[in-house]
């Protein structure tokens, strides 16, 4: 179960280290607060599906899986955005399209396919709370840089002073695709250097 | 209605582009860039299934979905009917064009999970276009995708045979390129149509 769930979280980050779900990794990081949304609606999407799928894994014929766990995780994604409608209107409007499109969030459908077909429930709920949180982390970590470079605000809140000329490029989309890079590089250059000293 | 159309046109394929300005289609740019010739296939490949998704997802709303109150299905409908029309597509190329089959490999029916695709299906209803309007948009969303990524393959084979600092390697050299292909559409974004 802790493996499980530290798996997610860091080992196999499925942003830093799987490099999935990269739309909405870029699309919405352009403030921290959208950011923690789409992370949380993305992660109780993650666990329900993992649990539903891992419950009903025994009844799903081999060959219509894949469509199968895509009609499951469409009808919890329709769950999320109607709630968030309800009771969080000014996020759902900022996330926009991106709340159905979770649907098509390689991280869920890849988890179903690989961990909550195959494991008992117990293990896919921490399964898709750790890749999720994980998840989560990738989005607040750019989200945060972006943010900070591009508005000089953190959650909204003003870090500098009245003189901080915020560089506007870094909350423009190139600046997403080029600080994600930059991000990737660090994480990679970390990597290889923990290999040298190990 | 010409003007709208070609506005439409215009707009979605430098204005608005859908990877490099909107974000959509990231994962088979990034997966399926590294040679133009199969980036061509793959563009060519999203661009049919776009404008067929387009005119099915607005028949299906139209005609079933909204005379019936059931709007809120919309995801889960759309989504089967897109990986039904992936289905096609792909039995269609392995039957006729086995070798683009083959080098398209599991990007093929990854379309189906190409957030494009659906994308395009709920803008067409975001925005109230009609059934023409909606065909257009998802024919010229997915060239403006597949010039994106045509540019990108043609950049990114330059890249292999250049020097680069080894933790840029790969994925992250990939990513500051197509930031810098980004800024170039950046350019569009004050043009008056």
């Amino acid at each position: 179960m802790r493996k499980a769930f530290i798996n997610g979280l860091i080992t196999e980050n499925p942003t830093f280290v799987q490099l999935l779900g990269m739309c909405p990794l870029l699309a919405v990081t352009t403030s921290v607060a959208n950011a923690i949304g789409m992370g949380l609606s993305a992660t109780v999407v993650l666990m329900c599906s993992n649990v539903a799928i891992s419950l009903i894994r025994r009844f799903i014929p081999d060959k219509i899986r894949i469509a199968s766990f895509v009609v499951v995780i469409a009808g919890f994604v329709t769950l999320v955005d109607l709630m968030l409608k309800a009771y969080l209107p000014a996020l759902s409007q900022s996330l926009g399209i991106f709340i159905p499109l979770i649907v098509v969030n390689c991280i869920i459908l890849a988890r179903a396919e690989a961990f909550a077909s195959k494991n008992n429930v117990l293990n896919s709920a921490f399964d898709g709370l750790g890749m999720g949180l994980g998840f989560t982390l990738g989005l607040l970590t750019l989200a945060s840089v972006r943010e900070i470079i591009g508005n000089g605000t953190f959650l909204g809140f003003p870090l500098f002073g009245q003189s901080y000329r915020p560089a506007i490029m870094a909350i423009l989309p190139p600046g997403g695709f080029i600080l994600l890079g930059l991000i990737l590089g660090t994480v990679n250059a970390v990597k290889a250097r923990r290999k040298k000293n190990a | 209605m010409l003007r709208d159309i070609l506005v439409i046109a215009i707009s979605a394929i430098f204005i608005e582009n859908f990877v490099l300005v909107k974000f959509l289609g990231i994962c088979p740019f990034l997966g399926v860039s590294k040679k133009i010739q199969t980036a061509m296939g793959m563009g060519m490949a999203v661009t049919f299934v776009m404008a067929m998704a387009s005119a099915l997802t607005w028949c299906i709303n139209h005609f079933i979905l909204q005379p019936c109150g059931l709007d809120y299905l919309q995801t889960i409908a759309f989504i089967l009917v897109i990986a039904a029309l992936v289905q096609l597509v792909e039995m269609f190329l392995q039957k006729m064009l086995p070798g683009l089959y083959n080098a398209l490999g599991i990007y093929l029916p990854l379309i189906t999970t190409n957030c494009a695709v659906l994308g395009v299906a709920l803008l067409n209803i975001q925005n109230e276009f009609n059934l023409i309007k909606s065909i257009v948009y998802g024919a010229s969303a997915a060239l403006g995708f597949t010039l994106a990524i045509v540019l990108f393959a043609g950049v990114r084979e330059h890249l292999e045979f250049s020097e680069i600092p080894e933790a840029l390697k790969g994925f992250p050299i990939a990513l500051i390129t197509a930031g810098l292909i980004s800024i170039a559409f950046l350019g569009f974004s004050g043009l008056q149509i």
